[in-house]
C-alpha cells in the first residue's frame, strides 16, 4: 500500500523543516520526502493549504481500561486521540487494577494492537498499587514495554521511597513522572485556594501543595542524580522552581495541560464540574506564567491529562465529582488558538512540545518526519475553525469545559503507520 | 420594581432593590403572623418540596410553615448525607420528585452549588436553604429584616460576625447582604477559621473579640461546630470559649442598645452564655419569627405568578 | 371620556356617606375598611364625613387583597403588596368595605375572605364609587355612587388627589392611557 501526501506545508520541528513538501509513504514507513514527488501511489492525499506535522504524542492520557470501560476503552480513547491528531499516547497506570505488573503492560499493548487505531504506550506505577509503600518491578515493567513510571493521581509522599525510586530508575535510562501534590496540604480541597474558594465556600487547594512537592522532588532528583518529569505544572512558583533547577543542571522537565494555559479559576463560579480538575484551575497570573514558561522553553511539553469521567459521576456536585476533563480532541485547537495565533509560540515550537520533546524525554523514536521513519502524520488546516460539540466527541466521555467553543486548526487526516486512521 | 427571578440561590447576585423588595413584601406577611388566623390563600394549589440532605430542624420547619401559611401543599424529604449513596445523582432524585408535579424545590445540601445545578437544569423554582459553606440567602434576609425592624436603616451600621467564618454559609450571605445595603461588616474568629482573601468581600478582619466588638450596633454570633476542634482548627473548646465567646463584659463594649443575633441553634454556654441568649439584647427569637415572614415573601415572589 | 370631575366626585362621596348613615343610624360599631389603594383614600374621606356629622371618630383601616387574589397564577408580575392596616378588632364590627370601582366582584370576594380571616364581623356591607357591571360573582353593593354601563373593552379609572395628584373619573379604551 502506497500513499502520497501532496502539497502540504511540512513542519517538522526536529529537523527545523518548514516548507511545502510531498511525502511518499510505502507500507508503514516514509520512503521519500521532497518537492513534487511523482511516484505512482495507490492513494493520494491533497494536502494543499494544510500543515503536515509528525503525529502528535500525548505523554499524559488516562484510558479507563481496565476497570471503567464505560468511561473510555482503548478503542474509544485511540479514536479520540486520532481525531485530535495524535498517533502516540502514553496511558497512566491509575486504572483498576493499577498497571504495576508486567502482565498488565502486556494487556494494554495487546489490547491496543487489537482494537486501537494508534499507538498506546503504557506508563507503569512507581509503587505497587500506587500505594506509595513498595516499589513496582520497574525493570520487568520496562522490559514488558512500559515507557515510564508514575503514580499519577497521587504523590509519592514518602521521601525515602521516592529517593530510591529516582535512583533505581537510572538504570533504565528513564525519568520518573511525578504528580506533585502534597495531599496533607491539599486535603479535601477541590478548587484553587483564594478569593473564589472563600466566596463559593468550596474547600481550597493552596498553590503551596504543588510547590512543596515540586521542591522536594527536585531536591531528591539532585540527591539521586536522576531525572524527573513533573506532570501538569500549574503555578508561577512551581515554574520558577523548575527554572532554578534547570539552571543548576538538575535534570528536570515539565509539562502543562491546555486547560492550565487557557482557563482560570473564575470559571468555577458556574459550579460546572467540568471545571473541576487537579491541579485546579489557577488565576490569570498563573495562566500567563504557563504561557511564558512555554515561550521561554522552561516547559518542554504540552500534555492533555485527558481524564474521562461518566456524566453520573460528574453530576455528583462539586465536592463529590471526580477531578478531570477530557482533552485529546481539543488540545491542538487550543494550542493554536491560545499560543500560536497570539504569537506566544511559533508553529514549529508549539508542535515540538507535542512531538519531538516528549519523544526525547521518554527516549522514543517518534515525533519526527524523516525518510525511513514511521509514517505517523497529522494533517490539519491552521485556519479552518470548528465548533466543539458534545455529540462529536469520539471519547466515550464528554466531560469538557470547552463544549461550545470555536477552535481553529481542524485536523483533516491522521495517518498512523501509513494508514489513514482519521479523516474528517 | 418587580421580582423576575425563577430561583433564589444566593444573596451575592441580588441587587439592593431586589433585597428591599423582598423585605417590603415580608413586612406584609409579618402582619399575618400576628393574626389568629395565620394563613392566606395566596399559593393555593401549589406544591412545594422540601429537600433536606443535611440535618436541620428550624430551617425546614420554618419553610414548611411558610408554605403552609400561604396555603401551598408541602412535602418534606430528609436524608442525612451519609445515606445519600455515592453514585446517586441529585439531579436524578429530584427529577423523579418533579415528575410528581411539584412547583418548587427548597434544597438544603452539603455541596456548594447543588441548588445552582438544579436551577439550571429544571424549569421550576429552586430556593437555596443552605448549600455547604456557600450561601444561606433566606437566613441573611431574615437577619436583615430583624435589623431593619429595630434600626430602620443599614447605612453605616456597624455589624460584627464572630465565630467560624470559614465554614459558615450564614456569614457569607450576611456579608453580601449587609454590605450591599451600606452596612460596615467586621468579622472575628481564630485565624484558622477566617478564609483567605475574605477582605476582598469588603469586611475588616479581627482576631480579638474585644477589638472587633467595640462600638458596633449589631453582634452576630455563629454556632461553633464542636467537631472542628479535632481537625486542628482550634485546640480545645475550653480555649475557644476563653477567646471567642461572648459575655456581658465583651458585649458591654458594643454600642449601648446593640442587638445580639445568632442564626441558631445556639451552643448555650459555648459561644454564648445562657444569660445573654435570653437577655434583653437578644433578638434571637425575633429572628426565628421573622424567618417565616421572609420565607413566605420569597415563596410568594417566586411562585405567585404566571410562569 | 370624563365621567366625573372633582366637584361631582365630592358630591357623590357625600351622598355615599349619607346613604351609609341612613342605614346605620347607630355608629357605635361602625368601621370602615378601604381596599388598597384608591378604596383606602375614599374610605378615609367617607370616614371623615361621617365622623364630622356624628361628632366621633369612625375606626378606619385599609386592606391589601394581594395575597387573596385568585388570578396570581395568571399574571406575569406580582402586584406590590402594600400591607393591611386594620387598627381595630374586626369581631362584631359593622364593616363598610369601600372600593373605587366594582367590576367582576373578584376583588370584593378577596376582601371579604381576607376580612373573615381577621375575625367575625357582625355585618359587612359594600360601598363603591362606580359600579360598571359585568359581575362574575354574586356580589351586590349596598351603596353605589353611580352606575355606569361599560363594555369589557373599556376601563374605568378613578383618580384621586392623594395618589394621582388630581380628582376625576375617566372611561378609557383599553391600552389608552
Amino acid at each position: 500500500m502506497s500513499l502520497l501526501v501532496k502539497g502540504g506545508r511540512l513542519v517538522d520541528p526536529a529537523s527545523g523543516t518548514d516548507e511545502i513538501m510531498d511525502i511518499f509513504i510505502e507500507g508503514e514507513k516514509i520512503l521519500k520526502i521532497g518537492k513534487n514527488i511523482n511516484l505512482p501511489a495507490k492513494k493520494i492525499i491533497d494536502a494543499t493549504g494544510s500543515v503536515v506535522i509528525p503525529g502528535l504524542i500525548d505523554m499524559h492520557t488516562h484510558l479507563r481500561d481496565p476497570g471503567r470501560e464505560d468511561e473510555e476503552t482503548i478503542r474509544s480513547g485511540t479514536l479520540a486521540a486520532a481525531r485530535g491528531g495524535f498517533t502516540t499516547i502514553c496511558c497512566m497506570p491509575n486504572t483498576s487494577p493499577v498497571i504495576d505488573d508486567p502482565s498488565l503492560v502486556h494487556y494494554i499493548l495487546r489490547r491496543a494492537e487489537k482494537e486501537g487505531v494508534i499507538e498506546v504506550l503504557p506508563i507503569a506505577s512507581i509503587t505497587k498499587n500506587e500505594e506509595g509503600k513498595v516499589l513496582s518491578e520497574m525493570g520487568r515493567l520496562r522490559r514488558a514495554g512500559a515507557v515510564s513510571f508514575s503514580d499519577d493521581g497521587k504523590w509519592v509522599s514518602d521521601a525515602h521511597l521516592m529517593r530510591r525510586a529516582l535512583e533505581y530508575v537510572k538504570m533504565l535510562d528513564l525519568p520518573l513522572i511525578s504528580h506533585c501534590e502534597d495531599d496533607d496540604l491539599s486535603k479535601d480541597g477541590v478548587i484553587n485556594e483564594g478569593f473564589f474558594s472563600t466566596v463559593l465556600g468550596l474547600p481550597g487547594i493552596p498553590r503551596e501543595a504543588e510547590e512543596i512537592a515540586v521542591f522536594r522532588d527536585i531536591c531528591l532528583t539532585r540527591l539521586a542524580r536522576s531525572s524527573l518529569h513533573i506532570a501538569h505544572i500549574s503555578t508561577v512558583n512551581s515554574l520558577n522552581l523548575v527554572r532554578e533547577a534547570k539552571k543548576r543542571g538538575i535534570k528536570v522537565t515539565c509539562e502543562v495541560t491546555p486547560h492550565h494555559f487557557t482557563l482560570s479559576e473564575e470559571l468555577v463560579r458556574s459550579f460546572d464540574t467540568n471545571t473541576k480538575v487537579n491541579p485546579p484551575l489557577r488565576d490569570k497570573d498563573d495562566v500567563r506564567a504557563m504561557q511564558e514558561g512555554l515561550k521561554d522553553g522552561s516547559i518542554e511539553v504540552i500534555a492533555t491529562d485527558h481524564a474521562p469521567h461518566s456524566p453520573e459521576e460528574k453530576e455528583l456536585g462539586y465536592t463529590l465529582a471526580p477531578f478531570g476533563i477530557i482533552g485529546l480532541e481539543t488540545a491542538l485547537g487550543l494550542v493554536i488558538k491560545e499560543l500560536i495565533k497570539p504569537g506566544i509560540l511559533t508553529l514549529s515550537k508549539a508542535i515540538a512540545k507535542l512531538t519531538v520533546n516528549p519523544a526525547r524525554i521518554l527516549n522514543l523514536d517518534r515525533g519526527r518526519i524523516r525518510e525511513e521513519g514511521l509514517a505517523n502524520l497529522a494533517i490539519f488546516n491552521l485556519n479552518e475553525e470548528w465548533k466543539v460539540k458534545k455529540e462529536d466527541f469520539l471519547s466515550l466521555s464528554k466531560n469538557s469545559p470547552f463544549v461550545g467553543w470555536t477552535l481553529p486548526g481542524k485536523v483533516k487526516w491522521t495517518i498512523f503507520k501509513g494508514k489513514v486512521v482519521y479523516q474528517c | 420594581m418587580s421580582f423576575k427571578r425563577k430561583d433564589l440561590l444566593g444573596i451575592e447576585d441580588l441587587s439592593p432593590e431586589e433585597i428591599y423588595f423582598i423585605l417590603d413584601t415580608a413586612k406584609s406577611f409579618r402582619q399575618i403572623l400576628d393574626r389568629s388566623i395565620k394563613k392566606v390563600p395566596t399559593l393555593r394549589g401549589k406544591t412545594v418540596a422540601n429537600l433536606f440532605f443535611e440535618p436541620s430542624t428550624r430551617t425546614r420547619i420554618s419553610f414548611e410553615l411558610a408554605a403552609k401559611r400561604l396555603n401551598a401543599d408541602v412535602v418534606s424529604f430528609s436524608s442525612s448525607t451519609s445515606s445519600v449513596v455515592k453514585g446517586e445523582s441529585l439531579l436524578d432524585t429530584v427529577k423523579n420528585i418533579m415528575a410528581m408535579r411539584v412547583d418548587c424545590f427548597i434544597l438544603r445540601h452539603p455541596t456548594p452549588g447543588a441548588p445552582h445545578i438544579l436551577a439550571k437544569n429544571l424549569p421550576i423554582s429552586v430556593i437555596n436553604a443552605g448549600d455547604g459553606s456557600h450561601e444561606h440567602p433566606t437566613q441573611a434576609l431574615l437577619d436583615l429584616y430583624t435589623i431593619r425592624e429595630k434600626r430602620g436603616k443599614f447605612k453605616d451600621l456597624q455589624v460584627v460576625i464572630i465565630g467560624d467564618i470559614a465554614h459558615s454559609r450564614v456569614a457569607r450571605s450576611d456579608i453580601w447582604a449587609l454590605s450591599k445595603l451600606g452596612a460596615k461588616v467586621r468579622i472575628c474568629g481564630p485565624p484558622t477559621l477566617i478564609p483567605p482573601q475574605i477582605e476582598k468581600m469588603g469586611v475588616k478582619v479581627f482576631y480579638s473579640v474585644k477589638e472587633a466588638i467595640r462600638g458596633v450596633d449589631v453582634v452576630m454570633m455563629l454556632r461553633i461546630q464542636k467537631e472542628r476542634q479535632n481537625k486542628c482548627f482550634f485546640p480545645s473548646l475550653r480555649e475557644y470559649r476563653e477567646f471567642f465567646s461572648l459575655n456581658e463584659e465583651r458585649l458591654g463594649l458594643a454600642k449601648s442598645g446593640a442587638m445580639l443575633m445568632h442564626p441558631g441553634p445556639v451552643n448555650r454556654g459555648i459561644e454564648l452564655p445562657v444569660s445573654l441568649v435570653d437577655g434583653k439584647r437578644s433578638v434571637i427569637l425575633n429572628q426565628v419569627t421573622n424567618g417565616i415572614a421572609v420565607r413566605m415573601a420569597v415563596l410568594y415572589l417566586l411562585l405567585g405568578r404566571k410562569r | 371620556m370624563k365621567l366625573m370631575n372633582k366637584e361631582q366626585m365630592g358630591k357623590i362621596i357625600l351622598k355615599l356617606s349619607e346613604d351609609i348613615l341612613r342605614e346605620n343610624k347607630d355608629v357605635q360599631n361602625l368601621c370602615i375598611v378601604g381596599i388598597q389603594r384608591r378604596g383606602t383614600v375614599l374610605g378615609e374621606r367617607i370616614s371623615k364625613i361621617i365622623g364630622k356629622i356624628k361628632g366621633r371618630d369612625i375606626p378606619t383601616g385599609s386592606m391589601d387583597i394581594t395575597f387573596y387574589r385568585d388570578d396570581l397564577s395568571r399574571i406575569a408580575y406580582q402586584p406590590v403588596a402594600r400591607g393591611t392596616d386594620i387598627p381595630f378588632p374586626v369581631d362584631d364590627a359593622q364593616i363598610i368595605l369601600v372600593d373605587d370601582v366594582l367590576y367582576t366582584g373578584r376583588t370584593v370576594r378577596a376582601a371579604i375572605d381576607s376580612l373573615l380571616d381577621l375575625g367575625r364581623p357582625r355585618k359587612v356591607e359594600l360601598a363603591v364609587l362606580i359600579d360598571r357591571g359585568h359581575r362574575e360573582l354574586p356580589i351586590q353593593p349596598q351603596y353605589v355612587g353611580r352606575k355606569v354601563s361599560t363594555s369589557s373593552k373599556e376601563m374605568v379609572e378613578v383618580r384621586v388627589e392623594e395618589i394621582d395628584g388630581k380628582e376625576e373619573v375617566l372611561l378609557l379604551k383599553r391600552n389608552e392611557k
